[in-house]
């Protein structure tokens, strides 16, 4: 969080209080405040979507406490009614009506001077997978499925660090130029991929995940996603050209063990 | 004129009326069509070319005749496409049915309530609801005619695969619907004929067969997406299994919650349609209470529906990883963002019209002060429910984020924080109709004080148990996580509940500091309403859309594939276009049924006192003379 911001927009309302300001100028006044908040007020900026979305929200919900009563429906209304009426205010009225279309104006020189970038994409990050793959001519049933060397963690535990040791050569050999040394995507090509890779060290990623879903996402990488993820937004390459099924499956195993995290369970259906 | 005169034209009018007929008849003669010269027709048949057209002619006739019977897969609709004319058809039939099948359950509800207590306004209450059943019955048969020709003329090979299957169903399903309208009608023309036990058995029997109706047809779409009791090549094994597939059971309890609510809702924004029409002080008290009822009953019926999704999905979930991905990560995640827009803005329509509904209640200041912080309370869990998990933003902002998920905001677009936030938001809910409930009251019980704390530390329990089981599910694994939606539920339910005990007792008799104005509600309270109804509608179809298209490129998951053109998931925008079209027209029709419902309270036609009438006008001459 930017303190600073966050500090100056808790002054102003400190000064508001202090002031004993009007309803309608606390509104004014949160709608702008969280405005700020949410667009200088992150160390890691907002995008704009979600900005956007949060003002929405915001703007409904001061619009629905404001008249959420007689009283305040009142207070509201009050100073804007003399404001459009009292002959004092003509000048400033006359002010306003300018300026409203003139700030639209302003705003869209704002928008069209942007520089030029890409357009937004809602990307599909975790596309659907098919229920079955071949790899090697072996068919692999990703519903049923589940990775073959998970049990070796309870009935034969150093078997099972030999596969998760196994996992570690593979993604060092082959996963950390792009996935990065700690997992977290910052690899040293990362900066010439659009989309950046996945980062598995975030909660949210491959914990919400199966393991047979991983398989499939690294065995046939960016060429095997379907249309709906569109498969040429992704540099990842189908890596059963290059490994074993088994180093697929222990690549997997040690995503997981590195990370502190565990796959998703496959889940019983209900008995009928 | 000149007799003379007379004789000369007398001939000569004659002369040219004859010239005229025969000038007539020529042209007609000469415009006669006549045929053209042929060559004899021994000559003619002789050419090779007209052999040829003999033998092609009769060539045609023999291929016409040696055509063998092939069953056609598809046909198509014109203009629109067969797949959004069965969309639009089968979605207006669902909304109309699930209308017919919700208002039943409250008005029998309402008039059990009013028989047991003796107040009649409980009982016209009921008898209103009601009235808007007969037409409505009628434009759900409608639609269901139509939706089945519809199936069968546009998807006959899928539609025979059904029937099929399901064969010992349908001819049930017909007797079924045969049983609801004889209990429809005698409820509805019964009112008031019966005794008052015999009318409301009528009603339950109305009830049931409703929902049995409903069970039927939800097992027949289950089975589209979690085929169950057929073999490896689709024959059928065990109907029953068929029937009782996967996801029959959580679509069951989703759509009985979900009509019940969806019910409430479109009689409350008739309340509201009438309240706006109303010229009577005595009218609008009517139907702002009619209105808080009906919305009283859609809220009831929404607290727990989030939680009847949650099991759906992850019924779905369970049945299909793909099917689940489909729905929650890949094509149909971003309308889950699209959902909880809608879902956040009904939880604060519903939230604002209880606070405008304190102003009804003298002295209603003391609780209306605890509204900004019942807010925020919704402001920010709509927040977290609408913060999508990826993110969409320029290449820019991704590399400032550092990634296609925001640091901290990205915490709040994962099952975890959404979970929360709905509990957070169901319980904020409670609260806002507590604190109506109790607008214009003091509790006068000795043990007022110790009632309200304990009320206050079971909600402040409830809360904390469930944004630490949030927390906490960051860092648990996936299906440890999942679990834990069921002690954030059932601590949320067990506060409802022990709250609503305790405020049953603590304001048995309550001391009243203000009046129950009904009527004085603001013009806005009554658009909420109406828009809390189209919300719930556009929802419906979102979401149907969304159980529909999860199959993809199958009627049957995994059985029968669809080949037809429109075997593609369209755009995201096509779809809510479509679902916005269908919204659009669903409220025409209701509004046909509004309107028709408002013809019974019209005094009837009199021809004397119309305002059209020859002689209350000859009156009213007589009176502005008179004057």
């Amino acid at each position: 969080m930017n303190i600073l911001v966050v500090l100056a927009v808790a002054a102003v309302f400190a000064l508001l209080r202090f002031r004993r300001a009007n309803l309608l100028v606390w509104a004014g006044a949160w709608w702008v405040g969280l405005y700020v908040i949410f667009r200088f007020g992150f160390s890691a900026p907002i995008p704009s979507s979600v900005v956007s979305l949060y003002m929405g929200i915001v703007s409904i919900a001061i619009l629905a406490y404001v008249s959420s009563s007689e009283e305040r429906r009142e207070e509201v209304s009050r100073p804007l009614v003399r404001f459009m009426t009292e002959t004092r205010y003509a000048a400033l009225l006359g002010a306003t009506v300018v300026a409203i279309p003139a700030l639209a104006a302003a705003n869209v020189y704002v928008q069209m001077n942007v520089p030029l970038e890409p357009p937004l994409f809602p990307r599909t990050v975790h596309p659907a997978s098919p229920t079955e793959i071949t790899v090697h001519d072996k068919k692999i049933d990703l519903d049923a499925g589940e990775n073959p060397y998970l049990e070796l963690a309870i009935s034969h535990p150093e078997e099972f660090r030999k596969h998760v040791e196994n996992g570690r050569r593979v993604y060092y050999q082959n996963c950390v130029f792009c996935h990065g040394d700690n997992m977290t995507a910052n690899g040293m090509f990362v900066h010439g991929l659009d989309p950046i890779p996945t980062n598995f060290a975030d909660q949210g990623a491959i914990s919400i995940l199966r393991d047979t879903y991983l398989f499939w996402r690294i065995s046939k990488g960016g060429p095997g996603l379907p249309e709906e993820a569109a498969p040429w937004d992704t540099a990842m390459p189908a890596w059963e050209k290059f490994l074993k099924e088994e180093e697929i499956w222990d690549a997997i195993l040690f995503l997981y063990d590195f990370t502190g995290q565990k796959p998703r369970a496959k889940e019983e259906v209900h008995t009928q | 004129m000149n007799r003379k005169l007379l004789f000369v034209l007398g001939p000569v009018t004659g002369l040219v009326m004859f010239g005229a007929v025969v000038l007539i008849a020529t042209f007609l003669t000469n415009r006669e069509y006549k045929e053209p010269y042929r060559a004899p027709a021994a000559i003619v048949d002789a050419t090779p070319r007209a052999a040829g057209l003999t033998d092609e002619k009769a060539a045609a006739d023999a291929t016409n005749r040696a055509k063998p019977y092939v069953e056609v897969e598809y046909r198509a609709f014109p203009v629109v496409g067969s797949r959004v004319a069965i969309w639009a058809v089968a979605q207006l039939h669902l909304l109309f049915a699930a209308f017919v099948l919700a208002v039943p359950i409250f008005a029998v509800l309402i008039e059990a309530i009013g028989y047991k207590t003796g107040d009649r306004r409980y009982d016209r209450l009921a008898h209103e609801f009601t009235k808007l059943l007969s037409v409505s019955f009628s434009l759900t048969a409608t639609f269901g005619a139509a939706l089945t020709f519809m199936l069968i003329i546009l998807y006959p090979k899928f539609t025979n695969y059904m029937m099929s299957v399901f064969s010992p169903t349908f001819l049930p399903y017909v007797g079924l619907f045969f049983a609801e309208a004889f209990f429809l009608y005698t409820y509805y023309y019964g009112w008031g004929k019966f005794h008052p036990l015999v009318h409301l058995f009528l009603g339950i029997g109305l009830n049931v067969v409703g929902t049995s109706i409903m069970l039927i047809a939800n097992a027949w779409l289950t089975f589209m997406m979690s085929p169950n009791g057929i073999s490896d090549g689709g024959a059928l094994i065990s109907t029953w299994d068929a029937i009782y597939n996967f996801t029959w059971m959580p679509i069951n309890v989703h759509r009985f919650i979900a009509n019940v609510a969806f019910g409430g809702s479109v009689a409350a924004a008739y309340a509201a349609f009438k309240f706006l029409h109303a010229t009577t002080d005595e009218e609008r008290a009517h139907y702002d209470w009619m209105g808080y009822i009906g919305n009283f009953v859609a809220i009831i019926a929404f607290l727990p529906l989030p939680f009847a999704g949650y099991w759906l999905a992850k019924e779905i979930y369970a049945y299909s990883q793909t099917l689940g991905l489909t729905m929650m990560g890949g094509a149909f995640s971003w309308l889950f963002i699209i959902q909880a827009v809608l879902i956040g803005n009904l939880f604060l329509g519903a939230n604002y019209y209880l606070w405008l509904g304190m102003g009804r209640v003298e002295g209603a200041r003391s609780v209306q002060r605890f509204i900004k912080y019942l807010l925020i309370a919704i402001a920010v869990c709509f927040m977290v429910w609408a913060t999508p998990r990826s993110i969409i933003a320029t290449v820019a902002e991704i590399r400032a984020m550092g990634g296609s998920s925001h640091p901290i905001l990205g915490f709040l677009g994962v099952m975890s924080a959404k979970n929360t936030a709905v509990n957070i938001l169901i319980l904020t809910t409670f609260m806002s109709f507590l604190l109506y409930r109790r607008t214009g009251k003091t509790a006068t019980v000795s043990w007022a004080k110790a009632g309200h704390a304990a009320q206050l530390l079971i909600f402040a329990s409830a809360a904390i148990i469930v944004i630490s089981l949030g927390i906490y599910g960051y860092f648990v694994e996936a299906s440890v996580r999942i679990g834990l939606s069921v002690p954030q539920v059932s601590s949320v339910l067990f506060a409802m509940v022990a709250i609503t005990t305790i405020d049953v007792f603590l304001f048995r008799r309550p001391r009243m500091t203000g009046d129950v104005r009904w009527g004085r509600m603001p013009a806005v309270s009554q658009y909420v309403l109406i828009f809390i109804a189209v919300t719930f509608t556009w929802l419906m179809g979102l979401m149907g859309y969304v159980r529909s298209g999860l199959r993809q490129h199958w009627h049957v998951y995994g059985v029968i594939r669809d080949t037809s053109p429109d075997a593609f998931t369209p755009t995201l925008g096509f779809a809510t276009q479509v679902v916005s079209l269908t919204v659009l027209l669903f409220f025409v029709l209701i509004g046909f049924v509004f309107w028709l419902a408002s013809l019974h309270d019209l005094p009837d036609y009199d021809p004397v006192h119309s305002p059209h009438s020859p002689l209350l006008a000859a009156d009213g001459h007589k009176a502005e003379r008179s004057s």
